[in-house]
């Protein structure tokens, strides 16, 4: 592991997570929001990962365990919403779902 | 013995209420209207029981003092009762006449909506009058006034889905609402100078403190007079009665009539002993009762509705006990009272009657004809119109009046009594006419021809006990009040007293025969008299009684309305109108960003992130 540098870690982790989050603003399908969701959580995680190798210290290892296992609830919720969303508006378009009348 | 039983007198009505408040839901028509008279049977009841022990007692004031109602201080008015031969009358004729027209009411209801809503307010207005009448402080007397002006608006506007009822209503709360300020200013008053607001304290206290024409005295028993005369619809104040035959007719029998507008009759009565230290304020009493008698006198004979015909007379016969007050015949206001409470519940209840026997006619011009198929109303008509009329010796009207009238000339107030007479013979007039217009000539409208009478006991029974209360046995009845009140002028002489019975009688038969004779024989002319000309001119004079709306309209509604909406744009008010534009700005920006679209949401969360970064970089 000490081949790759923190700094090339890192700035894989801010591209996935930038590309996460372009997808969570930009995506309307529901399907995609909860891909760049997981996808920034990823992102977290590994920026965990190479910080804690870089040190030498296990609370990063810790901390992605805690970060998989959010990641695991919250999917579960959301996929739950998912379906849910499915059933009412016959569609997975997040706009479409939209009651507001602001 | 007797004594503990008093509060009965008011439980039972307020049983009543909360059980049909309560149970409005659950009770039918029937129930409802047995609920409503049986508790203020009970209660007539309980009331006959006392009248009994008290009148085979030695007939002295009890006092049964329940709780101490508040205590600050030295200020400790009590839930406290007094009986005495005065509160005695008022507690029969308000639980006895206010028996007979609940069930004549359960008649007259039949087929109602609301049935519930109508006995509820009815025994909730029994409950508070006998509280006013029983209360031994001026305060408790005040609840109980109170109270009554509040079950009057709830029944004038019983029939609520007219805007005109309400308004009615409105005007009648209003109206009365002006008098009892008055009378709270005048319990502030006395208070204030006193200490105490306990009526027989008062009346002890009283003598000692001030002398005859003292200037505090004088405005204390003004002030009274203030809540009375609009309680009692005496002029300034008596507009709001004409209108409150919105009603439904055992209201108007009740409350217009029977008990309600005596309040100020017994509030004065009861104060006596201020009054005759203040001679100034009772002159004033005798010359009200004495305009308010011609006056409304007047405006009855032009009325064409025979329940406003019946208001106007009501005003004008308290307008007597006014007088008689006025000119310190405390005992012959009562008397009058108690007569009129039973010759003028009859004349309601038989007008009742004929409404609703007709269909719910009661303008004069569309009936007519009816005294062969109505003939218990009939009965009811002519008997009280007689003692209304005060026809001499058979009815019971002649014996109340008669005394009123020699009270005012043994006072030597030859102003008064000339009104009086005056007032007699105006009497005779309308009364007439109102039965004429009623019962004879031909009927006015199918209605009228198509009339069917009233069956059943809760129809007839009350209409015969009240005929027989209305002739001279009624007179017969002679309240215990020789302890509480002092005797009037009349008493110590009696020179005069026949000769001026003969000219009450010749005014009140001359009047009755000379109505007779125009009204049966000369009618075409009497319609061509007030069709034109002078005659039309005083026609509409009277029928818009005086004119004292349009007055006060003009003098106070619309003043009153200018000044509200010029008041509605003031300064300070566009002061806190930028604030709540200010609100305003700010809730339509943030209403466009709850636009629904996650994505917007996820995009706000984010720059807000950025943001929060950014200034954490910047060292902030």
């Amino acid at each position: 592991m000490n081949g790759i540098p923190m700094e090339h870690g890192l700035a894989l982790a801010a591209v996935l997570f930038a590309l996460g989050l372009a997808g969570l603003m930009f995506r309307r399908n529901m399907v995609f929001v909860l891909m760049s969701l997981e996808v920034m959580l990823n992102a977290a995680g590994l920026a965990f990962i190479v910080a804690g190798t870089a040190w030498g210290q296990p609370e990063g290892q810790a901390m992605f365990l805690l970060v998989i296992t959010l990641a695991a609830a919250e999917a579960s919720v959301a996929l739950a919403l998912l379906i849910q969303l499915y059933h009412r508006f016959k569609t997975l378009d997040t706009d479409k779902a939209s009651g507001m009348r602001g | 013995m007797a004594l503990t039983l008093l509060p009965l007198t008011f439980l039972f009505p307020l049983a009543g209420c909360l059980i049909l408040a309560l149970g409005y839901r659950h009770l039918g028509e029937r129930a409802s209207a047995a609920v409503g008279y049986t508790s203020v049977g009970l209660a007539a009841l309980v009331t006959v029981f006392i009248v009994i022990d008290f009148m085979f007692g030695d007939q002295t004031p009890q006092r049964l003092t329940l709780w101490t109602w508040v205590a600050v201080d030295h200020f400790r008015p009590t839930i406290g009762l007094m009986l005495d031969g005065l509160a005695i009358t008022m507690l029969g004729v308000i639980t006895g006449v206010g028996f007979l027209i609940h069930l004549f009411a359960a008649w007259y209801m039949r087929g109602e909506e609301g049935i519930t809503r109508f006995f509820a307010y009815m025994n909730l207005f029994v409950f508070s009058m006998v509280l006013l009448v029983l209360g031994d402080n001026l305060l408790l007397l005040f609840l109980g006034w109170e109270g009554v002006g509040l079950c009057s608006y709830l029944l004038i506007g019983y029939y609520y889905e007219h805007t005109e009822n309400g308004m009615a209503a409105f005007k009648a709360f209003v109206v009365t609402r002006i008098g009892d300020i008055f009378l709270a200013i005048g319990l502030f008053l006395l208070f204030t100078e006193l200490g105490t607001l306990d009526i027989a304290t008062i009346l002890d206290k009283a003598p000692a403190l001030w002398q005859k024409g003292n200037p505090v005295v004088e405005a204390a028993a003004l002030l009274l007079l203030g809540g009375a005369l609009g309680k009692s619809a005496q002029l300034p104040l008596h507009t709001w009665l004409a209108d409150a035959m919105a009603g439904p007719t055992p209201v108007s029998a009740l409350i217009h009539a029977a008990t309600m507008v005596t309040a100020g009759v017994y509030l004065i009565a009861r104060m006596h002993g201020l009054y005759d230290l203040a001679p100034t304020a009772q002159y004033i009493v005798g010359l009200i009762g004495a305009l308010t008698l011609l006056i409304a006198g007047f405006a009855a004979l032009a009325q064409t509705d025979i329940k406003r015909i019946l208001a106007y007379s009501t005003m004008s016969q308290i307008g007597y006990m006014f007088l008689a007050l006025g000119v310190g015949a405390y005992s012959a206001a009562i008397f009058h009272l108690m007569i009129h409470a039973f010759f003028k519940a009859l004349l309601f209840l038989s007008a009742g009657a004929v409404i609703i026997s007709c269909h719910h006619e009661q303008e004069m011009a569309r009936l007519g004809g009816l005294w062969r198929k109505l003939p218990l109303a009939y009965a009811g008509f002519v008997i009280g119109g007689a003692a209304l009329a005060a026809l001499p010796l058979v009815t019971a009207g002649f014996y109340s009046k008669d005394e009123i009238l020699w009270e005012a000339f043994a006072a030597k107030q030859s102003g008064l009594l000339a009104a009086g007479l005056v007032g007699a013979l105006l009497t005779s007039f309308y009364t007439l006419r109102l039965i004429v217009g009623t019962f004879h000539g031909e009927p006015g409208s199918d209605k009228a021809r198509h009339a069917d009478p009233g069956k059943g006991i809760q129809h007839g029974l009350p209409l015969i006990v009240l005929m027989v209360l209305s002739t001279f046995i009624g007179a017969g009845i002679t309240p215990p009040l020789s302890d509480v009140l002092p005797a009037g002028p009349g008493e110590a002489t009696e020179s005069g007293h026949t000769a001026l019975e003969l000219m009450a009688s010749a005014t009140a038969m001359g009047g009755v025969l000379i109505a007779g004779w125009l009204f049966l024989f000369r009618r075409a002319w009497l319609g061509r008299v007030v069709a034109r000309g002078p005659g039309a001119w005083l026609w509409h004079l009277w029928h818009n009684a005086w004119g004292f709306d349009a007055l006060f309209d003009r003098l106070l509604v619309r003043p009153y309305k200018v000044l509200v909406r010029w008041l509605r744009g003031d300064l300070i008010d566009a002061l806190f109108m930028i604030l709540a534009a200010l609100v305003r700005v700010c809730n339509a920006v943030l209403v466009r960003t709850q636009t629904g679209r996650l994505r917007t949401y996820a995009t706000s969360m984010v720059l807000g992130a950025a943001l929060v970064l950014l200034a954490l970089a910047m060292g902030y």
